[in-house]
């Protein structure tokens, strides 16, 4: 046992380099988000005002501070565009990972029950497009999906319809595509959890009389809720900044915070209302996120 | 859990889930050899999409700035991540470990728009020329969590008393660590690095945020011709992509096999 304790501080100085490295890198940089948003933009290199230069005195630095306002967040909230583009976000991301649980669980069940030889087999299958690109999977769709696409072609073959239908540019495109993408994400927690569980407790249900729908209803389901939770979480939470997926396949009519985020930076140039942007959506995710730290330590250091 | 039978519902929900997973890229690797340029009509097998790939500079540019950004990123992420991982599996509490794991795990679910938009800012701030280093650092920024999840596993379910009975026979834990727990992880942590190095390979947001000009990434690339409409040529771009990363994965399944025999024929790890 005494080993063991002379570890410890060895191991806790190994820490240090990540430690140095995240808080650089991943802490510091949302202390400039929130700086940029407070900003305003200018035809300048780099695109915004005040700039705060440490070389030039205390009085500088003062006129700097007084410089920063909240109107880009004034903007966000007057402005419908950015309001209904939060909640159109909201909206997708609750049904997505809606339909993901639906898709999802019945799935990882199903590799839970396998031999188990099996389930590593099932595994790699699962992991292996969540390895393949993500860009390549989403433009694997477009290509089904386009007007003189594979599937279009199979539908008209089987007159199922008597002209091609547009798949493209709408919310059942980007649904599609959304939860192809995530799948994975969903799977792999759920199938984790599943399968620590004891099957003497379903069986034991089983014995007094459940049918199989109660068995899981009352003992199969409650027992995976970890699971649930992180792959809910897992889920949601990156889906809400999603970019990718609904920039090329849904319509333009209506866009995501992640679209809305990109649009005001690259199109529009102004940086200032993009970290207002981003600031808004770090805060709307400050729950999921605390909630899904607290689930993934607990999974992780049990 | 897998000694109960498998009802019918469940081997349908596998059997439509696989096939839901795999097809579309089955039907992409196909359509790359399709000798016709028309998506509708099949015009034969051809490897002209290839060739015109090969043909393209700046492609090539692009997935050469992609392998190198993808395999140095990797690496740094590899052994920040598995120093991060043995700070938390062996290292008990320690102040600040709770703000350590979160930050370490946050860019695991950060939406990536956020991320790379802060990154962007940061290099700006600092007056950093973009290009192959911000990239670099910014997707071995993201990347490192995904290291740290997989050689954290390996070390939590790792049987302790082997380094315990090398502390007891006099080395030091550096020592001891380097000796006997590092080859025992060394599937884990290639299998880190393999991750990391496909996630690199595959991000376009981070890299589109923190990218100079001349250095665009593959994605960068792939997007900007994705976005005028469906080419063939993107379509042997990306079948090239997927063979790259399927060589990753057996090698990575190859490491991992080869670990467990050694360990399945002494004594159970």
């Amino acid at each position: 046992m005494n080993s063991r304790r002379i570890f410890t501080r060895p191991a806790r100085f190994a820490a240090i380099p990540p430690y140095v490295w995240m808080a650089l890198f991943f802490l510091v940089p949302f202390g400039f988000v929130l700086k940029i948003s407070l900003s305003h933009t200018a035809i300048t290199q780099p695109p915004y005002t005040p700039l705060f230069d440490f070389t030039a005195g205390a009085s500088a630095i003062a006129n700097a501070l007084a410089a920063l306002s909240l109107d880009n967040f004034r903007l966000l909230i007057s402005d419908n565009l950015y309001v209904f583009s939060y909640l159109r976000s909201l909206v997708v991301a609750g049904i997505s990972t809606s339909i993901l649980l639906l898709i999802g669980y019945p799935i990882a069940y199903g590799m839970a029950r396998l031999p188990q030889r099996w389930q590593a087999v099932a595994m790699m299958l699962v992991i292996v497009p969540f390895w393949t690109s993500f860009l390549i999977r989403v433009y694997a769709w477009i290509n089904i999906l386009q007007h003189d696409g594979l599937l279009n072609r199979i539908l008209l073959a089987l007159h199922l319809v008597s002209a091609p239908v547009v798949w493209l540019s709408t919310d059942s495109a980007m649904y599609l595509g959304i939860v192809y993408s995530y799948l994975p994400f969903m799977i792999l927690p759920l199938y984790a959890t599943l399968t620590k569980m004891d099957p003497a407790l379903e069986e034991a249900a089983a014995d007094l009389g459940a049918s199989p729908l109660r068995v899981f209803w009352l003992v199969t389901f409650p027992l995976s809720l970890p699971g649930v939770g992180a792959g809910v979480l897992l889920c949601f939470i990156p889906i809400l900044g999603e970019f990718v997926i609904p920039d090329l396949l849904a319509g333009s009519n209506s866009l995501m915070i992640g679209q809305t985020l990109w649009l005001e930076f690259f199109t529009n140039r102004d940086w200032p209302v993009a970290s207002a942007v981003a600031t808004v959506l770090l805060i709307l995710l400050l729950a999921p996120l605390l909630l899904y730290d607290r689930l993934q330590r607990r999974q992780l250091e049990a | 859990m897998a000694r109960t039978r498998l009802s019918s519902f469940n081997i349908a929900s596998l059997v439509l889930g696989l096939a839901f997973l795999y097809l579309p890229i089955v039907i992409l690797v196909i359509y790359s050899f399709n000798a016709s340029r028309l998506v509708t009509v099949w015009g034969g097998w051809s490897l002209r999409w290839y060739r015109e790939f090969f043909n393209d500079a700046a492609m090539i540019k692009a997935a050469g700035m992609s392998l190198a950004v993808g395999a140095t990123s990797a690496t740094i992420a590899t052994l920040l991540g598995t120093l991060a991982a043995v700070a938390l599996s062996r290292g008990e509490g320690f102040r600040g470990r709770t703000l350590f794991s979160g930050m370490l795990y946050a860019p695991l679910v950060m939406p990536e728009v956020i991320t790379g938009l802060s990154l962007l800012l940061l290099f700006v701030a600092l007056n950093t020329e973009r290009g192959f280093w911000t990239v670099t650092m910014a997707h071995t920024t993201l990347t490192m969590c995904f290291v740290s999840v997989v050689v954290q596993s390996r070390l939590v379910s790792l049987d302790r008393s082997l380094e315990e009975a090398a502390m007891d026979l006099g080395c030091d834990p550096a020592r001891a660590f380097i000796a006997v727990t590092l080859p025992l992880i060394l599937p884990a942590v290639a299998a880190g690095w393999m991750l990391a190095f496909t996630l690199s390979l595959d991000d376009l947001v981070i890299a589109s945020f923190t990218t100079g000009p001349g250095s665009a990434t593959l994605p960068i690339r792939i997007y900007s011709e994705v976005r005028l409409g469906v080419k063939p040529e993107i379509n042997a771009i990306c079948t090239l992509v997927i063979a790259v990363i399927a060589v990753v994965i057996i090698a990575a399944s190859i490491a991992s096999k080869l670990s467990s025999v050694r360990g399945e024929s002494g004594a159970p790890i």
